[in-house]
């Protein structure tokens, strides 16, 4: 029987969430909001909230200063190539551990989740020597394989997870139904999974997008995607948080979009496996 | 065709040895029923016949043919699971349709045959329709359906019954007997319901940990159990064992005798005691007895309302031609 809910609790409950999610969302709107300031009105104390000349000036000195373009096509190449080499991987991985376990399996799930505990600094040396040795400095190719190695750990826990709630009796009977183990797959398996396959793919694009500290450190001119364009208003001097709000908008407006059309997917993505 | 044959099966799952060896042989058109409590290991045996499972050691043999490295696509063999397992991405008609189009038959023929299946099933008004959208009933029967349409050399059902209510599962019961009748295929049937076993079986396996005690059609399990097992195990409500002198009269260990060989007389009965629990059936009534002297609680069976209430004293004539003996290792006496 569902829980009766007083009609108090129910305006007290949707006041606070409304709350914490325009806490949480105020960072991103006052970048926004700044980035249609001039460089005086951003700094401007009190600040202002809607009170200011809006102008679109720091865009095109943003576009002008730097080709926005190339850095948001290194990100998609980036980002896009990460996910799709991950889930190559992780796809197999994770069918067998969840449908045909070893007695290892937890405590090699356990071990790859470990990796994560790391701070990515901790081998920062080894990966930029890799790097030197290979050629892979500035190269898009060496942050694929990057991130997708540091990504790949969650990739595989959640379709993990994601596959352990297709019951096994439903392959089983593809099996006597005849159905070779491409088959299997190809027909039975794939079609079931793909809503979290689809919510993998989503939440590791956004990881991968936002991945700032290999990116950073890894990349120069070439490779550069969009967190260096971001960081490149960052200076230490003079006077830049409207333009350095400008190309922060411009940099997370792609990824808030895909977020915005695909929430339903993230949100069933990040909490299933939560209610059973 | 579908004659089954084991052949010194053996099932290990690491060190833990779950069937010891097991020779079996079920007849082609046979309704074989697997039935033991939980745990006694039927349906794995039914899972090594399907080759879901790997048998350690021993053969399997498909008409004649070995089986044993066939994997389960190449048995030609059909599986009714307990959970249904049907492929919820897919309608009714690509259900039963699927095993079809794994064989790669024309679609034409497809068609003809998941029209003719649906129609013997009631499933036709539901071919369009997911299997979430069904009631269990329903899903049990595109689960056969599935089954059937490919005509398989045999038919394994495990527990395919238990997760319905009681209503729908003497249903059921009949729709599965009377597919049998039809088809004349080789059945394999797990379950651990007796009632089941009984009334559909032409052939009762009665299992238990891992270990055949006993395989007769069902009237034979039921008049000469070979071991106290079988007989505690078929028959409902369960035959009643008395040891000690009543046996000692009959000159061994422990004697049985069903609820249904005991006739309830006004007075002066040969064997007495105090109403527990009478359970009132309407056609029969259950008395649990207590303070017999016999065993702790006798069952007995009567025909009709019999208005004996809690703590009556009832008198009791037991049929002594019905009467089952055992030794002292629990196995029967002829």
């Amino acid at each position: 029987m569902a829980r009766a809910i007083s009609p108090r609790r129910k305006l007290i409950t949707t006041a606070a969430a409304w709350t914490i999610a325009l806490i949480i969302f105020f960072p991103i709107f006052w970048t926004i909001l700044t980035s249609f300031k001039t460089e005086a009105q951003a700094i401007n104390d009190p600040p202002l909230f809607f009170n200011f000349d809006w102008t679109l000036e720091n865009y095109s000195v943003v576009q002008e200063r730097s080709d926005y373009m190339r850095f948001l096509w290194n990100s998609v190449i980036i980002a896009g190539g990460s996910t799709l080499l991950g889930i190559l991987i992780a796809v197999p991985a994770a069918w067998s551990m969840a449908f045909v376990p070893s007695r290892r399996t937890k405590d090699i799930l356990l071990w790859m989740l470990s990796t994560k505990m790391l701070p990515a600094v901790g081998v920062l040396y080894p990966i930029s020597l890799l790097f030197v040795e290979f050629n892979l400095l500035d190269t898009r190719i060496g942050l694929v394989v990057v991130l997708m190695l540091i990504n790949l750990p969650i990739i595989v826990w959640m379709l993990y997870t994601y596959f352990r709630e297709i019951p096994g009796e439903i392959l089983e009977a593809a099996r006597m139904d005849g159905a070779t183990l491409k088959e299997e797959i190809l027909y039975v398996l794939t079609p079931m999974a793909i809503p979290g396959i689809a919510s993998t793919v989503l939440l590791n694009f956004i990881l991968a997008w936002n991945e700032a500290f290999w990116t950073l450190n890894l990349t120069a001119a070439n490779a550069a995607p969009l967190t260096a364009f971001i960081a490149s208003y960052s200076s230490p001097e003079g006077l830049f948080f409207a333009k350095l709000s400008a190309a922060s908008t411009m940099a997370i407006a792609p990824i808030l979009i895909l977020g915005w059309f695909s929430q339903k997917q993230l949100v069933r993505g990040l909490t299933f496996g939560a209610v059973k | 065709m579908g004659q089954i044959q084991l052949k010194q099966v053996t099932k290990s799952f690491g060190d833990v040895q779950v069937i010891p060896p097991l020779d079996l042989t079920i007849q082609d058109g046979e309704f074989t029923v697997f039935v033991g409590p939980s745990g006694c290991g039927k349906s794995t045996l039914l899972r090594l016949i399907a080759g879901l499972e790997d048998i350690t050691t021993g053969t399997i043999e498909i008409d004649g043919k070995d089986a044993t490295d066939v994997v389960p696509a190449k048995r030609g063999l059909a599986m009714v699971f307990q959970s249904y397992a049907l492929y919820p991405h897919m309608s009714v008609r690509k259900n039963i349709a699927f095993p079809l189009r794994m064989a790669k038959m024309d679609q034409a023929e497809i068609d003809k045959r998941v029209e003719a299946a649906a129609s013997v099933l009631n499933l036709t008004d539901y071919l369009d329709r997911r299997p979430g959208q069904l009631s269990g009933g329903q899903r049990q029967r595109v689960a056969i359906g599935r089954a059937i349409v490919r005509e398989p050399a045999a038919f394994l059902f495990d527990e395919p019954l238990s997760n319905l209510d009681a209503a729908l599962r003497v249903g059921m019961r009949l729709e599965i007997s009377e597919l049998h009748e039809r088809l004349k295929t080789t059945m394999i049937y797990v379950t651990h319901d007796q009632v089941e076993a009984m009334t559909m079986a032409d052939k009762i396996v009665v299992l238990q940990a891992g270990v055949i005690e006993q395989v007769g059609s069902p009237l034979e399990l039921y008049r000469t159990p070979r071991n106290l097992f079988v007989a505690g195990f078929i028959g409902s409500p369960k035959m009643n064992f008395i040891e000690g002198e009543e046996a000692a009269k009959h000159n061994t260990t422990t004697i049985g005798i069903r609820p249904e060989h005991i006739d309830v007389v006004e007075a002066n009965g040969q064997w007495q005691g105090t109403v527990g629990v009478a359970e009132h059936l309407g056609s029969d009534t259950f008395f649990h007895i207590h303070n017999t002297g016999l065993a702790e609680t006798l069952t007995v069976r009567a025909i009709g309302d019999v208005s004996l209430r809690h703590g009556d004293t009832i008198h009791l004539n037991p049929r002594i031609e019905e009467i089952h003996r055992f030794d002292a290792a629990g196995l029967r006496i002829a």
